[in-house]
């Protein structure tokens, strides 16, 4: 099974040296779907035989030699709870995305599918890896191929967007590249004989305990990284622009796996890593992660440009994810986890569908349309399903993790507020608006354009790339325990871990003198003082009360 | 037989100025530029090979400890014949096309190239001196190489003056270190009690000529000129051999001579490695032209390694010397696919404007621009990647955080001149209408063993970081 690993994540890669030596488009494309389709079939022995009692450790380990020359810097990679389903979710997009752009792109073929067969394996190498030096190299190797989708194959303001979106990601995560040095040192000198180490195993050990101020630094570098590449509120500026510029195939990967790369790395490094500063940072990131939902929704409202709508409202729905993940517990960050899935699936789905009408129409105005409905009835089934799964109606997929969440979030101790649950709600209610209220003006309504009229259903190929994806909105709408049970008991863990690690690092940090700042965003001197407040004042209070209770009653006594 | 011994110790030294002698007699005896090409490509690869297969042989000092032989300087030596060796067979296709073709080039290269071999190998400050003019000296004819170039002509003159001032500012810094210490010899000087005025005066001007070999900001003025003018694999040459030349000596003389001043020059090239990188990433965001662009990216990359330099450890020499490799290996690369579509249209064939839409014509041309062209930004899994991430870890190991913050966001913002061209080459549509030639086998051949090299040590950089983790940097 280590092996199957292995193949899954490199048989992309195969693929796209494979496609060097392929000169006729045709079989460019049945190559490329033949490879995608391999290893998502593959993948699934990796799903069955998955353990989903075992936590604290991965399944499939492979552990490979140090690499770095004196560094213990090591190939790992395997699966546990908390990326199996995004693990999944990507090897079952990649054949979907490669039959979407089958009549689409008809320049440079050859290059337009190695690109995405690298970045399928990067998306792949990023949710397996457990070192966090590996995960930083599959990550950029997702990048290139990304910035190479943008920029060739792209819409009129294509270079613009894809020069923005790989600036503004690289720029984080540079950052995020020092912080992760340090933490090496830091996690070598502690828990590895003084040899520089990122291995998950180890940098998440209780034995390696950061100090608040290094942790809180270090927690803003990472954070701002994957605020970057989420992207939560005020660093979303380059996701519409990307997405929109982005052809067909390159918006679905970028919405169904890429964002979540930026949400992964939260469960598993930035909350793991630096559990105080997560916990004291969380309110901040909850506050964030209500703004994206809301502000997401209402920009959304106001577009002209279907695609552009639906990009704001995945910042909208990824909004939640942040909310679910910063309100630690377990309802909550399952919920996350399942909403990252339906995200996927949902807003996947909505791209593929608007790249179908682009097709046709060669316009995504919402103006443009409008009584599509009756030439395209096949695509209107489609496009409700999607439509109402982002909405989250019950029964389909949207509903179970935004319900999850706002559950979560409402009873989290970390958060200690129903505000958060109560705003975010309000973003389900304007989703509702938003996109019905595109969907009615594209598809339903007299036929204003004469074009429109001419427009042809979808073909065999675009129902069957379609319909597992409808089948899995229902599925997991219906019965959303055949999926969560895969994280649950990793994500009760994880976050058990996170609470006893950051407690033990807090006392150990009580002894220490810290900056004022540190002490106030702890709670670390105050909560002492008063500590020590009760043990001194209290008790002798109630010592007095009881010896006079005594006194009182032993006269008594002796009266009688 | 001890002398004989003495001599295998610089054996590619002795190669090289033999094949330097070999070539310029062949080109006044019997005036076959091709002949000259194949010898000096057989002398040069034979150099290369008695220098890799020196690195696993012993260290010591040789012919009176003027010289220092195996661990840094093998690697050095390493350094400075790949750079030759892949320049001259560059070189060859490139001046055929732009018919400039002379046997002159390839003496001159070999002699600067003895230069650089001694330089690399030196353990006395005349030496270094010696190194030092016998580079440059060819490196200022070479750069003037197209006689009838206005910029090539004024590329050469402004080398010359300003190289020749810094020769002046090394020399001065060489006797007053003498003065105050008695000796050349970079042992003796560190061991100096005398540290008073004329000790540090002779350390910063030592400074200042090493800082405008590798320019460094504000010692760089030359180097987009001089980039620019030279004929574009000479540049390579330039860019990559003696610049790796004169920091495996900067190495030499810190590590050697001045190991207890640390803490005093540290600052000094912290300061200046700040200066270098936002200067000359700065300036290379608004270069029209590629090369202008590559050599102020060069400048900026020597602003990279400075951090390590500042860092002064054996883990950052130990970097700086992968780094240094890296760069070698992106930069011939990069000049190579310069040179070659720069020779469509005869010199200056250069803006970035020109490049449109030419990715996709001859691919593997501009796929191996791709690959040195990321690999200059660091990202993996190139070799570029590695470098700079040992240089920058070896730096935080040493607390010298806010540098490297300095760092990575000057190199957050070279991306988006890298990008620049890579967008003309691949996102526009061709605008100058040419169409290229196939570039020869050899060529090709040069240029992807250049591309998989860099490919290779970003995913498996361990052989040589054990390599360079056993040699001793620090006073030995």
């Amino acid at each position: 099974m280590e092996l199957l690993l292995n193949i899954v994540i490199y048989l992309p890669l195969f693929g796209a040296l494979l496609l060097l030596f392929i000169r006729r488009d045709g079989w460019v494309r049945w190559t490329s779907f033949f490879i995608t389709t391999a290893t998502f079939l593959l993948s699934l022995p990796l799903l069955f035989q998955f353990d989903i009692s075992i936590t604290g450790t991965a399944q499939y380990l492979t552990v490979g030699e140090p690499f770095l020359g004196d560094w213990d810097v090591k190939y790992i990679v395997g699966l546990d709870g908390l990326s199996m389903l995004l693990f999944m979710l990507t090897t079952f997009m990649a054949p979907i995305v490669v039959l979407s752009s089958w009549s689409s792109i008809t320049k440079h073929v050859a290059g337009f599918y190695s690109m995405l067969l690298i970045l399928q394996t990067g998306s792949l190498g990023v949710f397996a890896a457990l070192d966090l030096f590996m995960f930083y190299i599959f990550f950029e190797l997702t990048q290139i191929p990304m910035f190479f989708l943008i920029g060739i194959w792209g819409g009129e303001d294509r270079i613009y967007a894809t020069v923005k979106f790989f600036i503004y990601t690289l720029v984080g995560w540079l950052l995020m590249l020092v912080a992760l040095i340090y933490v090496g040192y830091a996690a070598g000198n502690m828990v590895n004989d003084g040899v520089f180490t990122t291995d998950w195993r180890l940098i998440t050990s209780p034995e390696f305990q950061l100090g608040l101020v290094e942790q809180t630094w270090l927690f803003l570098a990472f954070g701002f990284a994957f605020c970057i590449k989420i992207p939560i509120f005020p660093f979303h500026s380059w996701l519409p622009l990307a997405h929109t510029e982005a052809p067909t195939a390159g918006s679905v990967v970028l919405a169904a796996i890429a964002l979540k790369m930026g949400t992964y790395a939260v469960l598993r490094y930035l909350i793991p890593l630096f559990p105080n500063a997560a916990i004291a940072f969380a309110p901040m990131f909850a506050v964030l992660g209500v703004i994206g939902i809301i502000y997401g929704a209402l920009v959304a409202m106001v577009q002209k440009d279907v695609k552009k709508l639906v990009a704001y409202s995945s910042i909208s729905h990824l909004g939640f994810v942040v909310l679910g993940m910063f309100a630690f517990n377990t309802t909550a960050a399952q919920g996350a986890i399942i909403q990252m899935v339906n995200h996927g699936l949902s807003t996947g789905a909505l791209f593929i569908i608007v790249g179908m009408l682009y097709e046709r129409r060669h316009s995504r105005l919402i103006a443009d349309f409008g009584g599509v409905a009756k030439m395209m009835p096949v695509l209107t089934v489609m496009f409700m399903i999607a439509t109402l799964a982002s909405i989250g109606l019950p029964g389909l997929n949207g509903f179970v993790g935004e319900f999850l969440i706002l559950v979560g979030t409402f009873n989290s101790g970390v958060l200690g507020s129903y505000w958060y649950a109560v705003l975010a709600a309000l973003g389900v209610i304007l989703a509702a608006g938003y996109m019905l209220w595109m969907f009615q003006r594209v598809m339903f309504g007299p036929v204003t354009h004469d074009e429109n009229k001419k427009l042809t259903d979808i073909n065999a190929r675009e129902i069957a790339l379609l319909v597992p994806i409808m089948i899995f909105i229902v599925w997991i709408g219906i019965r959303p325990t055949d999926f969560t049970r895969y994280s649950e008991a990793q994500v009760m863990w994880m976050l058990e871990d996170t609470q006893t690690r950051a407690e033990g690092i807090a006392q150990n940090a009580a002894s220490e003198k810290l900056p004022v700042w540190a002490e106030r965003l702890y709670d670390v001197t105050p909560q002492l003082a008063l500590e020590t407040d009760k043990l001194t004042e209290k008790p002798i209070n109630i010592d007095q009360t009881r010896i006079e209770e005594f006194e009182y009653e032993s006269t008594m006594n002796r009266e009688h | 037989m001890e002398s004989a011994n003495e001599l295998l110790t610089i054996l590619p030294l002795i190669i090289i100025g033999a094949a330097g002698l070999i070539v310029m007699m062949l080109d006044a005896f019997t005036g076959s530029v091709r002949m000259a090409y194949y010898v000096t490509v057989f002398f040069s690869g034979a150099a290369l090979v008695a220098a890799f297969s020196s690195l696993f042989g012993p260290t010591g000092e040789a012919f009176h400890s003027v010289i220092v032989y195996g661990g840094t300087s093998a690697f050095g030596m390493v350094l400075v014949m790949t750079g030759t060796l892949f320049s001259v067979i560059l070189t060859r296709d490139y001046l055929e096309k732009t018919g400039t073709h002379i046997a002159e080039v390839y003496s001159m290269i070999l002699f600067a190239s003895f230069g650089m071999l001694l330089l690399v190998a030196s353990n006395n400050l005349l030496t270094v001196f010696l190194g030092i003019e016998t580079m440059s000296i060819s490196l200022y004819v070479l750069a003037g190489l197209v006689r009838d170039r206005k910029q090539g002509v004024e590329a050469a003159l402004k080398y010359f003056l300003l190289g020749a001032f810094a020769t002046g500012f090394l020399l001065y810094g060489i006797a007053l270190l003498y003065g105050a210490s008695g000796s050349t010899f970079l042992v003796e000087i560190a061991a100096t009690e005398n540290k008073g005025m004329i000790y540090w005066a002779g350390v910063g001007l030592l400074l200042v000529g090493f800082f405008f070999k590798v320019s460094a900001v504000p010692f760089h003025m030359w180097t987009p000129d001089v980039y620019q003018g030279a004929p574009t694999t000479i540049t390579a040459f330039m860019a990559t051999a003696s610049k790796a030349a004169a920091f495996v000596a900067f190495i030499l003389v810190l590590s050697r001579a001045l190991p207890e001043a640390r803490d005093g020059w540290g600052d000094v090239i912290w300061l200046f490695a700040i200066f270098t990188m936002v200067v000359g990433n700065i300036l290379a965001l608004v270069q029209d032209n590629v090369k202008r662009m590559l050599a102020y990216s060069s400048i900026a990359h020597a602003g990279y390694i400075m951090i390590g330099l500042a860092a002064g450890t054996a883990a950052a020499y130990g970097a700086v010397l992968f780094y240094l490799f890296a760069y070698t290996l992106m930069n011939i690369g990069a000049f190579g696919v310069v040179a070659y579509y720069e020779w469509h249209k005869g010199y200056d064939f250069t803006d970035v404007k020109n490049y449109s839409g030419l990715g996709f014509q001859q691919p593997v041309m501009g796929v191996l621009m791709a690959v040195f062209l990321f690999s200059m930004v660091g990202i993996p899994p190139f070799a570029g990647f590695i470098g700079k991430y040992r240089v920058f870890a070896a730096a935080v190991d040493e607390g010298l955080i806010s540098l490297v913050v300095v760092g990575v966001l000057a190199s957050a913002a070279s991306v988006y001149y890298y990008l620049r061209v890579l967008v003309q080459l691949y996102m526009k549509e061709n605008e100058t209408g040419i169409t290229l030639t196939r570039p020869g086998t050899v060529y090709t051949a040069a240029l992807l063993l250049m591309g998989l090299l860099t490919l290779y040590f970003g995913v498996n950089p361990g052989v040589l970081t054990d390599l360079l983790g056993s040699f001793k940097y620090v006073g030995y």
